[in-house]
């Protein structure tokens, strides 16, 4: 078990340099670098600005030899400097990432409560009228556009009903819990409708699939109910894929939601990712990706690890 | 159990239903579009910056809402006729200025230090070191030198006697008791370290009517009164500028009452406004001010379609304008003539017009030598099409309705349009300033009042490699008279005779279509009908410059 989890451990490694070095790549061979933008905008700017410009922020070097200096530096701690928020790339995106932790781990908590428990109802009666009400409920999730649902969110209930804030992280001058709160319920609902959507899809099909197995027989034999079959049973058995799934979703919980964030203009990494890449912030841009990347590489030896616990037949041997 | 949950829930319902109560007219939240990246006066420019400064700063000069240069910082206006400029005649045969200002008397930062000379000669120092991050050094470098007469006035010398010599709206004071130590630390670094940024809410920053108080890096800004300004006292305690950057969301946020206002500078689009203005104009005022920014055609007057200045005078008959204004913008921005404002002084209207015509349209370009030909597109003699790629910035919807507009009247004199659209990024910094673009492009200039278009119509600012790509004349436009005109216009101080330069320039530009006009922008400013005093400028030099004149109406 040891000796898999270190082979992971160093693939996990591997994997996250070349993610780096592909990122760092990408993000510098995209048109126009930040002073190109400013050259074409600022008609004061004059060649010899833009020249000194470069050389001060260092992007008159070949891309190569920018990657070795930034990964020389990450290495060390030192994430470097944003060019777009003019801070510290690690202070600029502390509070971004407790947001999108917030927003992303209630959605995922919220989804998972929501759609776990409604599959195993659907599952009772595979074809029946609440089957096919799960059914049509999942598709309607996971299908609704998120931009168009939080404009709906927001007009319903901050412009026609007033009951809460229209978009923000907490109200001007009020970081507190109960105001943080306030300003999470539409976010939160937003996503919920999508994740739930997801989840249930995955969890009732995976249902599905055990419950015409020999041992569910067997425990209905026993003498259990078909709830309690369902439960004790089929469920641990169809948490497999779920667990695949929620896997992959823990990698979002800090890559964040773009549309959702933008729209309820919600500060958190997805938007603060995108505009990072827009504006060429390499630092910036870089640090966002690759925590969400060591999340999901990170997430996925966790899910292993998870299904070691659920499955007994599963094994990794030393 | 289950009762218990749904109490519970209800109580958290109920709690947060409780919506926060309508904000006490001492408070005025603006809703903008925009976070500015650096809170540095004069690192890198950017207009959220500018809108936010507008009321934590002043600068020395201005243009006012009549576009007329102004003292802001200083006591009066420097000029030849007042004594406090004088001509400089250097040995090397070179012709300078010097230019006298005194600082208000009674100007202070917001920690009560007075507002100095020394304050300017830091400002100075900072800007023209070649690692001090500013983005257009010229406006430091151009002074030859700063003679201090006392603490509160000096005289600057600058390089080139031109007619504007006596604005110096870029040049920001900065605060040396704060700031000089952390420049001299390091002066590479102080763009990293500057307390603009790393502390934004010291007092001693701001010289304004307000001051900053919290800034939530992203979200919003708070300015509070600031204690230490000398001039009449603001109206509103508190300002809170929200950032909400989708335009649908931001509208969502005035609906809903969280935010009192939508900045004009960096608000809706026009084409939201008219509609928002539709359905709840009752409840708001919505004030559309045309402005300097120029919407326009470029043409890449290397490809021989747009060499011959008669194709490009057909493309402008063949458009109706004044349609297109009427039905996307509700008449709402002017159809232009040249790039000339209407409401800038040095303005004429004896201008070469190009109403819609369509057979005039059609002359001209068989008179070019394009004929009617199978598909319906003009061919030339060489069997070639008179077709070309039309860009425009992907995303923008309003010009994405204005291209399908020029398309539709084009292809009724033959002409084929293949529009062509592009991320700004891409269009900006790749196929216009490197020149790669074929066919035309459809962007618009923002500028000031009396503004020379030398970087867009002087012959030696077409970007080239031997430039550095430097230069916006991106249509290759090369015209010796033009040149000349502009050259003239810089150093000319005489009004009247400025003027006719300007008169000569408008001509030329009209009749020889550099671009192809099309109209002037506006901007939709979206207050609450309580709210008296705001006055867009319709120029660089934004409404919040005058914030101390808005109040709340009794």
């Amino acid at each position: 078990m040891l000796a898999h989890l270190l082979r992971r451990g160093g693939e996990a490694v591997v994997a996250w340099l070349l993610v780096s070095l592909l990122v760092f790549t990408l993000v510098g061979l995209m048109p126009g670098d930040p002073l190109d933008l400013q050259l074409a905008a600022d008609p004061d700017l004059t060649a010899e600005d833009v020249e000194r410009l470069k050389a001060l922020y260092g992007l008159d070097r070949p891309l190569l030899a920018r990657y070795g200096t930034w990964l020389a530096d990450a290495v060390q701690g030192d994430w470097g400097f944003s060019r777009l928020y003019a801070r510290p790339v690690a202070a600029v995106m502390a509070e971004p990432m407790l947001n999108t932790l917030l927003l992303m781990g209630l959605s995922l908590v919220v989804g998972l409560a929501i759609a776990v428990p409604l599959a195993v109802a659907a599952a009772r009666r595979p074809g029946g009228p609440l089957d096919v009400g799960v059914n049509l409920l999942a598709f309607a999730g996971f299908s609704l556009p998120s931009f168009w649902l939080a404009l709906l969110m927001i007009l319903l209930f901050a412009v026609n009903l007033g009951w809460l804030p229209a978009g923000g992280v907490h109200a001007v001058g009020d970081p507190g819990l109960a105001s943080r709160l306030a300003h999470l319920v539409l976010p939160v609902a937003t996503l919920s409708v999508l994740t739930t959507g997801t989840y249930l899809r995955f969890a009732r099909g995976a249902l599905l699939e055990v419950v015409g197995e020999d041992f569910m027989r067997t425990a209905r034999a026993k003498g259990l109910g078909p709830l309690q079959a369902l439960v004790r049973h089929a469920l641990p058995n169809a948490l497999l894929p779920l667990v695949t799934i929620v896997a992959l979703q823990l990698g979002t919980l800090l890559s964040g939601a773009l549309a959702v964030e933008v729209v309820f203009a919600y500060r958190g990494m997805g938007k603060l990712t995108y505009d990072a890449i827009l504006a060429n912030d390499y630092n910036l841009a870089m640090a966002a990706l690759l925590a969400a990347t060591a999340l999901t590489l990170a997430a996925n030896i966790l899910a292993d690890l998870v299904y070691v616990q659920l499955d007994p037949r599963v094994r990794y041997d030393d | 159990m289950s009762r218990i949950v749904a109490l519970a829930l209800f109580v958290l319902v109920a709690a947060l239903a409780a919506a926060p109560p309508a904000a006490a007219r001492d408070t005025l939240r603006i809703g903008v579009g925009q976070f500015p990246s650096t809170l540095h006066p004069s690192i890198d420019s950017m207009l959220a910056k500018t809108y936010v400064h507008g009321m934590t700063l002043r600068p020395f000069t201005a243009f006012d809402h009549d576009w007329e240069l102004t003292c802001m910082l200083c006591t009066e206006l420097p000029s030849f006729e007042n004594g406090r400029a004088e001509r400089v005649e250097r040995a090397d045969g070179t012709t300078g200025v010097k230019v006298r200002y005194t600082i208000e008397p009674e100007a202070r930062w917001g920690d009560g230090t007075p507002v100095t000379t020394a304050d300017v000669l830091f400002a100075w120092r900072f800007g023209k070191h070649p690692e001090s991050g500013v983005t257009s050094r010229e406006t430091y470098t151009d002074i030859v030198d700063i003679e201090v007469h006392d603490a509160k006035s000096f005289t600057l010398e600058l390089k080139d006697l031109e007619y504007r010599y006596n604005a110096i709206n870029t040049f920001q004071p900065l605060p040396a008791h704060l700031e000089e130590e952390v420049f001299a630390e390091d002066p590479a670094t102080y763009r990293n370290r500057t307390l603009y940024d790393t502390d934004p809410t010291r007092p001693g920053l701001a010289l304004g009517p307000y001051r900053l108080a919290e800034v939530a890096t992203g979200d919003y800004l708070v300015l509070e009164r600031n204690p230490e300004w000398w001039g009449d006292p603001p109206h509103f305690e508190r300002i809170v500028v929200e950032v909400v950057e989708n335009t649908a969301a931001l509208e969502a946020n005035l609906l809903a009452g969280e935010l009192d206002m939508i900045a004009g500078e960096l608000g809706l689009p026009l084409d939201q406004a008219l509609a928002f203005e539709d359905a709840h104009g009752e409840d708001y005022q919505v004030v559309y001010q045309p402005g300097l920014i120029y919407e326009h055609l470029e043409a890449n007057l290397d490809n021989p379609i747009f060499a011959d200045v008669r194709v490009r005078r057909a493309l402008l008959h063949a458009v109706d304008r004044e349609a297109l204004s009427d039905q996307l913008f509700e008449g709402e921005q002017p159809v232009a003539d040249t790039a000339v404002h209407p409401l800038d002084w040095v303005h004429v209207a004896d201008v070469p017009t190009y109403p819609r015509d369509l057979e005039r349209a059609r002359a001209l370009l068989a008179e070019a030598g394009w004929r009617p030909g199978p598909d319906g597109v003009r061919v030339n003699d060489a069997g070639e099409r008179l077709s070309f790629e039309f860009s425009t910035t992907a995303g923008n919807r309003s010009r994405a309705l204005v291209q399908q507009f020029l398309q539709a009247q084009w292809a009724e004199v033959g002409v084929e349009a293949r529009i062509r659209n592009l991320p700004p990024r891409v269009l900006f910094a790749e196929e216009l300033s490197r020149r790669q673009f074929s066919g035309m492009a459809l962007f618009a200039w923002i500028s000031a009042p009396e503004s020379v278009p030398k970087t867009t119509l002087h012959s030696t600012m077409i970007p080239s490699e031997d430039n550095g790509w430097s230069g916006q004349n991106y249509t290759g436009y090369a015209n010796p008279e033009m040149d000349r005109l502009i050259e003239a216009i810089e150093v000319e101080l005489d009004r009247d005779k400025r003027a006719a330069l300007w008169a000569e320039l408008q001509r030329l530009y009209a009749s020889e279509l550099p671009a192809l006009p099309l109209y002037f922008r506006a901007n939709a400013h979206i207050w609450p009908t309580w709210l008296e005093g705001v006055r867009p400028t319709g120029h660089q030099d934004v409404s919040t410059l005058w914030v101390e004149d808005w109040r709340a109406a009794d």
